[in-house]
This record gives structure tokens, C-alpha cells and sequence, in this order.
């Protein structure tokens, strides 16, 4: 958890304290598509895709940080969305829930599906990219690293024995 | 086979339909309501749905559409209860969609989604709605291949004679809808079931997985408004003034000002709680441009002082007062300490309890407490609402829709027919969304502003302004005599602004002397129902204090137990006991199996048990603690639970292993507390939920094999979480542990 913890730290030292009065047009690439919104610079990402290009995938949790529902990959590294203002993504390409794979056919998806993780679901989205990201970088990873990893993501529900369960079979995969 | 004690909930379930205006059918007459299709030509193309009832479409291309009355906040009521109409129907599940349906209690029953009570309510109505489609199906086969009725079979979808005719569901549906319901109805014996029983997969997981718009935070509609409600700093204030003219300068806002949710004397359902009356409401284009805009509001805040609320009741309207002062959460605990001092009023007395006392060699004497909680739905609280001179679309998550309509109706001064409430699937409810006074807002707002709204609480919004879990205390007392022998049993508890006491739950019925006592201290603080109300606080206090009292007795704490049940069953003290004590002792011996309890294997593990029935169904747990880094961590957990008959056993292992989860972490963590009446966390950085790392490596579930009618499970295995985590700290630490949350106590053995 350490690294990625770091490494939001690092970003959220760039945003932005108070909201600036102007409009920029920012050219982004989102799940392989090119797209461009007007908005205010600070506006974090999680805003820009929820209510400006209607991903909504990427769920508000709390805003800071701290819940890992807004999880998405920028670069291919698990970013909050919340503490990333659209102005610091640059050339970055971003992925979302809704680009991790339309049909579910990612393996983090189908083993979500094969041990039937949800209960509620509203924070799985934000769990299943933090497990694409954890298993990209390590695709072998031990339970102590799986809970390490996955700890940056509550699920209110309680299914981290299901989420678990998953990650490690979607490393077989 | 029916052996659901429920009476108490069943009483109080119809006492809160009642106190919420009406709306709710408990008596199920859907099939009496629901008219059979006019004409069979109607229905002729091949991908129009024919209506059988109000749960069942078909399609003539053989698609089969069940309607899930109950909303889902992650309890698989979506796929549980399609299950039990899909069983009579004998409908092939591979052929079966699942649709959430609209708010119609006529067609759909009471559409109430709390109390564990969903599968429990819906099993028989649910049956008769299969089994009623299933005969008019065979009805319009037998019609068609000229052939008695009681000739044609069904199997997986399929009508069959023994003439070698068959046909798809489908191919009949049109003609079945013409028919009459069915008045007799033959319903399968358990040992037939072909769907439920057998694991099926959410039927929404594929739209969560992939990140479709479920929930209410993702409507959208185009031309809609973002609202946010800037709330007084802490309870017992209100809206003094305020200065809109920075917030208005902001970009994308659209409009502030404040509104009244309830006008003086307006008569509130018994779920029309709410935090604060006066609104300072804002409203613009995007989020970011609200949550940004707000900080710029000029509000000043003053005393609410002493308010007069105006509740609907079974017996006509009463005024409640509701007190003035800033509340602390120091000065509620101290406050608490010195109500239990003091007489309450008794509310269960089974032979001489004083005597006992007076005589006994040994007095056992533990105070237990708990703080308020919130409930931190993952999504926070929020609702669109589009409302005009006409009518109401109102569209997010709530438990139950038809208690809030009769509010929104008198709100919005429109007929129930003019208001259209529609449920998204919930970032979670724990009880939180039975009370829908966010869509009341966010009614008003649209009204205000003429346009379609999203009114979306923060999280500091939804933790700070919350219907929290009320605070809790308790003293048990155990008379032991000379042989340590239990001879008297006194329990009386209290809290802010109710107490918890189940007066005829176990141990009541198993001990010759018993007093179960309450009081309450009035609050402006808000509360309500929290996943397993008032149980989940019993839980923790009385099972600890069982496992106490059994050492004081020398007894093993299973052991203990099953001896009271044994009691309770064979010579059962008093009446109305509240529990079969047969079920209970048969969570905690398979519990007791299933772990290998008092066998060798187990050594590197502290060991608790609690066990507790709620809600009609029976749990136990037997929690593993180990030393992990210096600090205690529940590694392991053994369930076992009965609940009649398990729908989806899959869904269900999962239901509990949550439970067990949201029980530990709140056990440890768990705690909202006030400071001059504002509440001291705000958001997950300073109110602590229980992380991955922190649930334990394995939670296995058991489940008692019978056939008796299903019973819920979403809150029944929650309350023992508790107990049976304190008992096992205490193996671990070497003392007890009456307060919650027990990660501070820890804390401070260190």
C-alpha cells in the first residue's frame, strides 16, 4: 500500500487549495479514446468522469482519499480520482471501470464474477482496479501482499474474505 | 413447516407501517389484485411481454422476466427473491432476466427492504405467485392440445403430455394470461426444489463489474441541477441567517436559499426522522462547482432551543420535545452513569429477582456500554427529484418506498398517483435509508427550483448529519448460591435516546428469577435503525457477560449455555419467550462441531463464543483471535446459522462473512461521538472502518440443514460479532472489555 500511498501523496501536493475562477480545455485520453472537457483546472478527475463524460463507474466514497472508491489507473498505476485535478493528467492515458473491459472479459472481472463478490457493489469498481493494477505490477502476489495492497479500499459490506478469494484466482489466471 | 418466532417483530413491524401513514399491504392479496389480460390477440408478437402476475413476463420467444419487489442494498434480493417465484414457476434460470420493480403496493406488496424480512415475507407470496403462473400455463396447454389439465407436466420452462406435445413457456404465455388466477394452489415440498438451495450468481454482478449507472448517484437527466444542503455545525442549532452574494459569484451556481423541510405542526410518519428542519440549500450545474461554492456561504447559526415535533401515531397525533441543549458525548456517558442509578421502568419480572439477590453467595455485578454509530452507506445518502405544478419523478435509493410516499404526497400537495418513486440499486442501507427525509428534501428543492435536481449529501454530510445508532449502556447482575448454582438474573438498561432491552429474549425463560429494566435520556441527536437495532448492542454486553458468569461458575461457555436452553425448553420460566431454544442450542452445537471447540488444534488461538437469535434466525461465532504485530487480530471465524430453508447458499455464506466483518470492525472501531453537539469525525480519516488487512484470513459459515420456512439474514448474524469477539480479547488480554469500541480500551492496556 505503502508505494501507491506515496505516490497520491506526491499528487495531491499539487492540487489546487482553493477553486480557480476559470475555464481550460483539456485534451484527455480515456479507455483508448480521446476526449475533451471545458472545466475548471482543479476539478478532480472523479468529477470530470462522473459529471462531465458520464463514466460513472467511478464512485465518490469520501473525497480524500481514504476509501479507494474512485480508484482508476492513470498510466496503469491505481490513482485516486478525487485528489486528481484534471490539470495534473496531462498526456497521462486514463482507464475506468467502464474501459477495464465493456464484456467483463478482464480476468479481475471474472473471477469478481465467478466468486460472486458484490453485496452492494458500490465499491467494487474502485477494489477491481486496484486489483488490476496490484496484479499488472505483480502478478504472483501472497496473501500478505494482496492485503497490503487491497487495504487502501473499504468495502462497507465486509466482503474481503470474497475479495480475497478472487484476487488470488484471478493471479492464476 | 412454519416455526418462525416472530411474534415481537411482527408486532412491531406492523406498529411501524402503521406509524409511517399506511401504504403497506402485510396480508399479501397481489394475485386477488392482479387482472388477467383482456385479449389473447394483444399479446401476439413474439417479443411482447405477457403479464401472468405482477412478479411474472413472458415473452412468446421464451423470455421470462421476474420482478424483484424489494429493493437490493447488497442483501441479493434481486436474485434471491426471483429464485423463489423462478422454484413454483419451474421456470428454466438460464431463460430468466431479473427487473427492479416499480413502487406499486398493490401489485408488489409492501416493497420494504429492512428487518430481515424481505425472503422471510415474500416466501409464501412469492411461491403462490410461481406456482398460480406455472397451472395457468398448464391450464392453456391442457386448452390447447385438448387434454385434462391435470395431464400436463412442466419441467425447466417446458409443458409436456404424455401424447408426446410440448411447448416452451412462451408459446403459451399469451393465452395463460387470458386465464382466471388460480384460487388452489399446490406449492412443491422442499425435497423438489430445483432453484432454490442451489447457488446462483447475483444477477446484477456483470453491471457491477463493469461499472454500469446502478445506483442513485449515477442518475443523470438531462437539464439537471446539483443540490447540496449546508447543515447547522452541530444538533440543537438552526439557521439564524446567512450571506449568499460570495457563493453566488461562483461559477455554475445556480441559486441559494433556505427552506423549511417540515412546516410548523406538520404531522411526521413514524420514519420521517430527520437531522435539521431549516436547509441553507444550494444548488448549481456540476458537483465540483457546489462543494466548491458552498465553502463560500456566510452562515450564522443559533440555538434551536427546545422543539416541538408533531408525530403521527396508531393513536392520533402527539407532540414529542425535543430538548435544546449542545450535547457532548462525555456528558451523555456521565449522564447515562447517573440514570442507572436511578428506578426504570420494569419491563419483565419472572419469579422473586429481589430475593435471589438478597440470598445469593455470590453477586456478579458488569456495566457495558456504546457509542452512538453511523451508518456510512458507501454511497452517501441522495435523491433526484424532477417536480412540477403536476406531478413527481423521484428516483435513488431507499428501503421502502411506500412509507415515504404518504410524506411526499402531503409535501408536495399532489395525489399518490401523480408521485413516481423508482429505486436504484443502494451503495449500501443498514437500516439508514428507511428514513427518507433526503428525498423529502430534494422534493422541495426541485419544487423551488424548477427544474430536475440531484440532491447529493457529502460525506462529511452523510457521517455528521446521520440517524445514528443510539448510545447504549447496560448492567447485568447474576445471583449465584453457595453450589454456584445461577439462582437470579437482572438485567437493566438505558441509553440516548432509547434503551436496548429485549425483555423476553434469552436468557429470559431460563432462569427461575429475572428482572429486565429500561430507561432513556432525551437527545436532540438523531437516531434510528441500525443493522439489527438494539440487538447489536444486547449482544455484545449480555454475551459477554454469560461468558463471565460461566467461569465464575466453572462452566464451559457453550456448555453453560446449552444447560439455560435445555431449562428453557424442557421447564420454561414465564411467557412469551422469544426464542426456540431448541434452534439456538443447535447454532452453538454445530458452531461447537464445526470449530473443533475444547479439541486439540486450536492452542495458538484465543477463543470466544457468543451466540444470540434476532430477527427470527439463530447465529453463532466462534472468534479466533491470535498476537499479530503487539495487538490482538481476529484470524478466524466459524459460523454457524439457521435461518429455515437458505435461498442461495453462496450469496448467503456471503451475507454473514460481511456481517462478521462489519461486527469486528465495529467492535474495535466503531464510535461517533459529540463535542458541544458536533460530531467529532467527519469522514473516513477520523471515523475508522475495518480495512482488508484487519478481517480475518477465513470466515467459515455453516448452516442448519431443515426445512422449516426461510427467515432473513442480513442483520442476524451482526449482533453476536460483538460478544464473541470480547470474549475471546479476554483470552488474549487476560481482562475484560465493556466498552466499545474496544481498540481505544486496548490502547490505554498497553
Amino acid at each position: 500500500m505503502c508505494a501507491f500511498l506515496l505516490h497520491l501523496h506526491f499528487i495531491g501536493t499539487l492540487l489546487p487549495i482553493e477553486n480557480i475562477n476559470t475555464v481550460a480545455t483539456f485534451n484527455l485520453k480515456i479507455n483508448g479514446k480521446p476526449r475533451t472537457v471545458d472545466v475548471d483546472p482543479a476539478t478532480p478527475m472523479l468529477w470530470v468522469l462522473r459529471d462531465h463524460l458520464d463514466l460513472p463507474g467511478t464512485k465518490y466514497g469520501c473525497g480524500i482519499a481514504q476509501c479507494g472508491a474512485c480508484t482508476i489507473h492513470l498510466e496503469g498505476n491505481a490513482v485516486r480520482s478525487c485528489q486528481l485535478p484534471v490539470s495534473a493528467v496531462g498526456k497521462s492515458p486514463i482507464t475506468t471501470i467502464e474501459g477495464l473491459s465493456e464484456k467483463a472479459e478482464h480476468p479481475v472481472q471474472k473471477a469478481w464474477l465467478e466468486h460472486d463478490v458484490a453485496q452492494c457493489g458500490y465499491c467494487q469498481a474502485g477494489q477491481i482496479m486496484t486489483a488490476a493494477a496490484l496484479l499488472k505490477r505483480n502478478p504472483n502476489p501472497s496473501d500478505e501482499e494482496i492485503e497490503a495492497q487491497m487495504s487502501g479500499n473499504i468495502c462497507r459490506c465486509g466482503t474481503y474474505v470474497k475479495i480475497k478469494e478472487a484476487v488470488k484466482s484471478a493471479a492464476k489466471k | 413447516m412454519n416455526n418462525d418466532k416472530n411474534a415481537l417483530d411482527r408486532r412491531s413491524f406492523l406498529k411501524a407501517s402503521l406509524l409511517s401513514g399506511g401504504g403497506m399491504m402485510l396480508t399479501v392479496s397481489f394475485l386477488s389484485s392482479f387482472k388477467s389480460a383482456d385479449k389473447a390477440e394483444a399479446l401476439n408478437l413474439p417479443d411482447q411481454w405477457a403479464e401472468l402476475n405482477g412478479y411474472i413476463q413472458i415473452t412468446a420467444d421464451n423470455r421470462i422476466k421476474l420482478v424483484c419487489p424489494n429493493p437490493e442494498f447488497g442483501q441479493n434480493v434481486m436474485t434471491s427473491l426471483p429464485m423463489i417465484v423462478a422454484e413454483e414457476l419451474d421456470a428454466d434460470w438460464k431463460n430468466v432476466t431479473v427487473e427492479m420493480g416499480p413502487h406499486d403496493n398493490v401489485k408488489l406488496g409492501p416493497q420494504f427492504s429492512g428487518g430481515s424480512n424481505s425472503v422471510r415475507m415474500y416466501w409464501k407470496p412469492l411461491r403462490e405467485a410461481g406456482a398460480a403462473a406455472r397451472q395457468m400455463l398448464r391450464e392453456a396447454a391442457a386448452q390447447t392440445w385438448n387434454v385434462p389439465v391435470g395431464e400436463v407436466t412442466t419441467k425447466a420452462g417446458v409443458l409436456s403430455h404424455s401424447s408426446g406435445k410440448t411447448a416452451k413457456y412462451g408459446q403459451m404465455a399469451a393465452k395463460a394470461a387470458t386465464l382466471p388466477v388460480p384460487k388452489d394452489l399446490v406449492l412443491k415440498s422442499p425435497k423438489d426444489f430445483t432453484i432454490v438451495r442451489k447457488s446462483k450468481k447475483n444477477v446484477e454482478g456483470l453491471k457491477v463489474v463493469t461499472g454500469k449507472p446502478l445506483f442513485g448517484l449515477d442518475y443523470r437527466m438531462e437539464g439537471m441541477l446539483i443540490a447540496m444542503i449546508q447543515h447547522p455545525p452541530g444538533f440543537g442549532m438552526k439557521l439564524k441567517s446567512f450571506d449568499a452574494a460570495e457563493a453566488l459569484k461562483m461559477p455554475g451556481i445556480k441559486d441559494v436559499f433556505s427552506l423549511k423541510l417540515y412546516e410548523e405542526g406538520f404531522e411526521q410518519a413514524g420514519f420521517d426522522t430527520r437531522t435539521f428542519n431549516d436547509l441553507l440549500v444550494i444548488v448549481g450545474k456540476s458537483t465540483w462547482e457546489v462543494m466548491n461554492a458552498r465553502k463560500k456561504l456566510v452562515a450564522q447559526w443559533e440555538p434551536a432551543g427546545e422543539v416541538k415535533d408533531t408525530m403521527a401515531g396508531r393513536d392520533g397525533k402527539r407532540i414529542v420535545t425535543v430538548p435544546g441543549a449542545l450535547e457532548s458525548s462525555q456528558t451523555q456517558m456521565a449522564q447515562m452513569a447517573e440514570y442507572a442509578k436511578k428506578p426504570a421502568q420494569e419491563l419483565r419480572k419472572d419469579g422473586d429477582p429481589e430475593s435471589a439477590f438478597k440470598n445469593a453467595a455470590q453477586v456478579i455485578e458488569r456495566t457495558y456500554t456504546a457509542p452512538f454509530l453511523a451508518h456510512n452507506c458507501m454511497e452517501p445518502m441522495n435523491y433526484f427529484a424532477h417536480v412540477t405544478d403536476e406531478k413527481a419523478l423521484l428516483v435513488g435509493p431507499l428501503q421502502s418506498p411506500g412509507w415515504i410516499e404518504p410524506t411526499i404526497s402531503k409535501l408536495l400537495n399532489l395525489p399518490p398517483e401523480k408521485i413516481e418513486i423508482q429505486m436504484t440499486r443502494m451503495g449500501g442501507g443498514f437500516g439508514r435509508r428507511a428514513y427518507n427525509h433526503y428525498l423529502s428534501e430534494a422534493a422541495l428543492i426541485s419544487r423551488k427550483v424548477k427544474a430536475p435536481v440531484k440532491l447529493i449529501y457529502t460525506r462529511e454530510d452523510d457521517m455528521t448529519y446521520g440517524i445514528y445508532r443510539p448510545m447504549y449502556t447496560a448492567t447485568y447482575r447474576a445471583a449465584l448460591d453457595a453450589n454456584k448454582k445461577l439462582i437470579g438474573f437482572h438485567v437493566k438498561g438505558g441509553g440516548v435516546p432509547e434503551h436496548p432491552i429485549h425483555a423476553n429474549r434469552f436468557p429470559a425463560g431460563a432462569v427461575d428469577n429475572y428482572l429486565a429494566e429500561g430507561w432513556q435520556i432525551p437527545s436532540n441527536v438523531t437516531i434510528g435503525a441500525f443493522r439489527a437495532p438494539r440487538s447489536n448492542f444486547n449482544a455484545a454486553a449480555e454475551q459477554s457477560f454469560l461468558d463471565e458468569v460461566a467461569e465464575a461458575m466453572g462452566k464451559d461457555p457453550i456448555q453453560f449455555r446449552l444447560e439455560l436452553l435445555k431449562k428453557a425448553k424442557e421447564n420454561p420460566v414465564g411467557k412469551n419467550n422469544d426464542y426456540d431454544a431448541d434452534r439456538y442450542a443447535g447454532v452453538l452445537e454445530l458452531v461447537r462441531d464445526k470449530s473443533g471447540w475444547g479439541k486439540p488444534g486450536s492452542e495458538k488461538y484465543s477463543r470466544g463464543v457468543a451466540a444470540y437469535f434476532c430477527h427470527n434466525s439463530y447465529a453463532a461465532h466462534i472468534v479466533d483471535i491470535v498476537t499479530r504485530d503487539g495487538q490482538p487480530y481476529v484470524e478466524r471465524v466459524f459460523s454457524a446459522m439457521d435461518c429455515g430453508i437458505v435461498i442461495n447458499p453462496e450469496a448467503a455464506t456471503n451475507m454473514v462473512q460481511g456481517a462478521v466483518v462489519d461486527g469486528i470492525g465495529n467492535a474495535f472501531y466503531g464510535a461517533l461521538t459529540h463535542k458541544d453537539s458536533a460530531a467529532q469525525q467527519t469522514n473516513f480519516d477520523n471515523y475508522r472502518l475495518i480495512r482488508h488487512n484487519e478481517a480475518p484470513k477465513k470466515i467459515e459459515v455453516h448452516f442448519v440443514q431443515n426445512d422449516i420456512d426461510p427467515t432473513g439474514l442480513g442483520e442476524p448474524p451482526f449482533p453476536p460479532v460483538f460478544g464473541a469477539v470480547a470474549n475471546a480479547l479476554y483470552k488474549n488480554k487476560g481482562r475484560r472489555f465493556y466498552n466499545q469500541p474496544f481498540k481505544p480500551e486496548l490502547d490505554k492496556a498497553i
